[in-house]
């Protein structure tokens, strides 16, 4: 067991690594199952590469990447409200809009640097074994604030999941508690790009929940086991990624997927071996 | 002048989107206690009054007061059953959980819930028939089945106005039964309710009833509006059986559809 254990024991910044990404495991855990529930799936796809020229800028300037990181948010999420209160336009073709507009900014603000590639690289696909202890702390604060308020707003968002309809007809503004949850989505992503970077933050929103929407009866159940696979995921990935000197970021991500395949094909076997049995049961 | 006594008062309402008005024109008041049946085709009004009265909608034009205040301000008093429902493949809820939010508007965001919603939600399980349900997911149920843990979670709320939407598409025969008996007992105890249903004999049972055509063909009480005159002008097709089993059978002119006997 000790070639499981000790990369971690013998390496600091690997213990930080992991405990960054279980952090990151558990936030991407609770927002992915509400992406997966309320088919948010673009809207979250759109945060984690519209964030991207919050972050250039950002670092252009000198300041923190995070704060970048929320200013794209802002932005991504007051445009796609601007065009679908002012327009007719469906909000698919206003997050559509912003995504590329936004990732296209951030390219160009990009291109105009000279000295500018190897921080974009870690922008994308993350630094997870550079993480410092400051950074672990924000993601604890996003974690915290991300479970708290999913506890809080429990009666809201399950409203909403069900039927937006249902949740302002029973005195829950569903556009306030909509707000909300992109909120969190967004601050999952923003404080995630340090370790999994804006590209891959993606994958850990949905590949995790996606599993557990295959496991789960219940939405708390589905969470925990979004949040188990997705800290299964880092685990495995830094241990591939320690062994076989690869990509930290990108094999955490292979393995969330790898790990959502492996979830799907045993859930169809098992539908299969019960579809057997009812047959042999009928027939006997 | 709004009396306690009535459920809903609306007067020269007019309902529909800002751009489009679907129907204007509607006048009607519903005493608490009563029963008030929304008839007509796909796209007559019905489920846009219904979301009007829930608040979902603004009226353009006219006064809607619904038990005493503006629709939408008084989410404590008023269930609510929609047509459609998202995603109710991949929820992962079970029935109990989808019947216990009927009693998240009396208890708003933190407020506990105890003993009483527990037996509430278990009652209503038992009168939609579906105790044996509880701990099943709802995504394994039959599309009737769903229907009736959605009606659970509208008796659940134990609300003073119920406002439901084709309650009754999807429900069996056995299924009708319960939900019909369901609905006297809630009007029994003092609740009123608005229903839009193809189900004839409903709202000509109903206290009141509406033919809606986008516009009010008639308004008054089920068993003297529903005559297969004013059915012909709301659908265009009406066959009236005569003999030993009387009836009326609806085909929607618009879309060919058969509706209820």
């Amino acid at each position: 067991m000790n070639w499981l254990l000790d990369p971690f024991i013998t390496n600091t910044f690997l213990l930080r690594a992991l405990v960054a990404g279980i952090l990151v495991s558990i936030s991407c855990g609770i927002v992915g199952t509400f992406i997966v529930l309320r088919g948010l799936a673009f809207i979250g796809d759109a945060l984690a590469h519209g964030v991207l020229p919050g972050i250039a800028v950002a670092l252009l300037l000198g300041i923190p990447g995070i704060i970048g990181a929320a200013a794209g948010a802002l932005v991504m999420i007051g445009g796609i409200s601007l065009i679908t209160h002012r327009t007719r336009l469906s909000s698919d073709t206003a997050i559509g809009l912003l995504f590329v507009g936004m990732l296209a900014l951030g390219v160009v603000i990009v291109s105009r640097s000279t000295s500018f590639t190897g921080d974009i690289v870690r922008v994308l696909f993350g630094e997870i074994l550079g993480i410092n202890n400051q950074a672990i702390l924000i993601q604890i604060v996003a974690t915290l604030m991300i479970a708290g308020t999913s506890i809080v707003c429990t009666r809201p968002f399950l409203l909403l999941c069900f039927s937006p309809e249902q949740a302002q007809v029973s005195g829950f503004s569903s556009c306030l508690y909509h707000g909300i949850m992109l909120a969190m989505i967004a601050l999952a992503v923003i404080v995630s790009f340090q370790t999994v970077g804006t590209l891959l933050v993606f994958g850990m929103l949905l590949a995790p929940a996606g599993a557990g929407a295959l496991l789960a009866r219940r939405i708390e159940a589905m969470m925990a086991w979004a949040a188990f696979i997705g800290s299964l995921s880092v685990f495995i990935g830094l241990l591939t990624s320690y062994y076989f000197n690869l990509a930290a970021g990108s094999a955490i991500v292979l393995a969330a997927t790898v790990l959502f395949f492996i979830v799907m094909a045993s859930k169809n076997i098992q539908f299969a071996r019960t579809q057997q049995t009812h047959k042999l049961d009928r027939s006997g | 002048m709004l009396l306690i006594s009535d459920a809903i008062k609306a007067e020269d309402l007019e309902i529909g989107y800002p751009n489009e008005a679907v129907v204007s024109k509607i006048s009607f008041t519903l005493p608490k206690g009563h029963m008030l049946a929304l008839v007509g085709v796909n796209g007559s009004g019905k489920s846009t009054l219904l979301k009007t009265l829930v608040g979902l909608l603004k009226p353009l034009h006219g006064k809607l007061v619904v038990l005493g205040l503006d629709p939408g301000k008084s989410p404590r008093q008023i269930a609510y059953l929609s047509q459609f429902h998202q995603s109710s493949f991949i929820l992962p809820l079970r029935v109990m959980d989808v019947v216990r939010m009927g009693r998240f508007a009396k208890h708003g965001l933190l407020g506990r819930m105890n003993d009483e919603d527990e037996v509430l939600v278990i009652q209503s399980m038992h009168r939609m028939g579906i105790s044996d349900l509880a701990g099943k997911p709802l995504s394994s149920l039959s599309g009737g089945q769903q229907q009736r843990a959605y009606l659970a979670q509208a008796l659940a709320s134990r609300a003073d106005l119920l406002i439901l939407d084709e309650p009754s598409a999807g429900l069996d025969a056995g299924g009708r039964e319960i939900y019909q008996q369901a609905i006297k007992e809630e009007l029994e105890r003092g609740a009123s309710g608005v229903v839009a249903t193809h189900d004839i004999q409903e709202a000509m049972a109903s206290d009141q009833a509406m033919l809606l055509a986008r516009k009010v063909s008639a308004v008054g009480r089920g068993e003297d509006i529903i005559t297969p005159q004013a059915l012909l002008e709301t659908f265009g097709i009406v066959i009236a059986i005569k003999g030993d089993h009387p009836g009326i059978t609806v085909i929607e002119g618009e879309h060919g559809k058969d509706m209820e006997n």
